[in-house]
């Protein structure tokens, strides 16, 4: 049960520091309209984060007090279960340390320029769209929904960077030029999705999660062929990028956590 | 309407046109900037169908709405103002019909 609980927090982390790196364009878009798109695409990684922390949290409520314990490393985090007090989903996005998370680095990489907001999009939708795909046919029926109702959503997003990188590829010399640098900048983040964690292989094994190693030659097809379409090159190179799902995180969490969990952390259970 | 030639890397300006629900028509809703016609539509969804304004979008490039002059308003519209006759109010209707 507690691999089940890693590999759903992996999920909702994946969603909630991609959701939160994109709201940081909002009031900052190159345009009104596309300040809106990149506002809308957030809001429904939140929403599926929510889903997946919520269900996190029901299985962790369930556990024996025993094996509650040392599951998070955050201090305040322990000391509500040692309290024997239930946790939710606030608690698992806004009480647990850069340690306890487990997304994949891609999500907590920069914003760059448009070109790199468009690139880290353009490799993670594609790849969420075919993991979304497998993971509706899981047996855990939470994730099963979960999964159901963001392919929608995420179908939209891979549209929407899929249509950037064509446009910015195949648009000006200048505009060709960022757009292919920041494909280069972000690829060695990208092998890390397909990655197999024990915990993942446990949970492929078992129905529950999704084989994301057997993905790779269909997302590697997909982003080619529009990569082709916007006349710019698949970067090369295999020095890839790993660890956000071992908990090992590059510098930018922190930051991130800081901003994101702060009210939080100094006015403990603050609504508004 | 005329080309606005004030900033030339400005955006195309299109109309947007949506559909509430099924079966009824499409009615103006605002405008918004695009390069083309498709992001035109994608722009139109996320700044005016967030909240399920819509389920059916169209998209006319703002250049391309011929509008008629407001300073003969007078000869166009004011003419209809004492013809009241044909307006369809002196037929007894069944209180069942609605939305007449």
């Amino acid at each position: 049960m507690k691999n089940r609980i890693l590999y759903t927090l992996q999920l909702a982390d994946n969603a909630l520091i991609y959701g939160h790196r994109l709201s940081e364009w909002c009031g900052h878009g190159p345009v009104l309209e596309q300040d809106i798109a990149l506002t809308n695409i957030s809001l429904d990684f939140l929403g599926q984060a929510r889903g997946f922390y919520q269900h996190a949290a029901n299985l962790f409520n369930a556990l024996p007090l025993a094996e509650k314990q040392g599951m998070f490393l955050s201090v305040a985090l322990e000391e509500k279960v040692k309290k024997g007090e239930n946790i939710d989903e606030d608690d698992l996005a806004y009480l647990r340390d850069g340690w306890d998370f487990r997304n994949l680095l891609i999500t907590e990489q920069p914003n760059g320029d448009w070109a790199t907001t468009v690139a880290r999009a353009f490799y993670f939708d594609t790849f969420n769209h075919l993991y979304y795909t497998q993971l509706q046919k899981s047996n855990d029926l939470q994730l099963a929904a979960v999964a159901e109702k963001s392919l929608k959503e995420v179908t939209y997003h891979k549209r929407w960077s899929s249509e950037w990188v064509i446009r910015l590829g195949d648009g000006t010399q200048e505009s060709h030029e960022k757009m292919q640098a920041a494909l280069n900048d972000l690829w060695p983040f990208t092998g890390e999705m397909f990655r197999m964690t024990d915990v993942e292989q446990e949970m492929a094994d078992g129905k529950t999660g999704v084989d994301a190693a057997a993905l790779h030659s269909q997302w590697k097809q997909d982003i080619v062929s529009i990569i082709d379409e916007a006349t710019l090159q698949l970067p090369e190179g295999t020095r890839l990028q790993d660890g956000g799902k071992d908990v090992r995180h590059s510098e930018h969490l922190g930051y991130i956590l800081a901003e994101l969990q702060f009210i939080q952390r100094a006015y403990p259970g603050m609504e508004w | 309407m005329p080309e606005q030639n004030s900033n030339k890397n400005e955006w195309p300006l299109w109309e947007v046109f949506i559909r509430s629900k099924a079966g009824l028509d499409h009615k103006h809703a605002g405008s918004l900037h695009a390069i083309d016609a498709q992001m035109a539509i994608e722009n139109a969804r996320d700044v005016y169908t967030r909240r399920m304004e819509g389920v059916s979008i169209w998209v006319v490039e703002s250049k391309h709405v011929h509008a008629s002059d407001p300073d003969s308003s007078g000869a166009m519209f004011d003419p209809a103002n004492d013809k009241i006759y044909r307006h369809p109010t002196f037929y007894d209707l069944p209180d069942e019909l609605t939305h007449m």
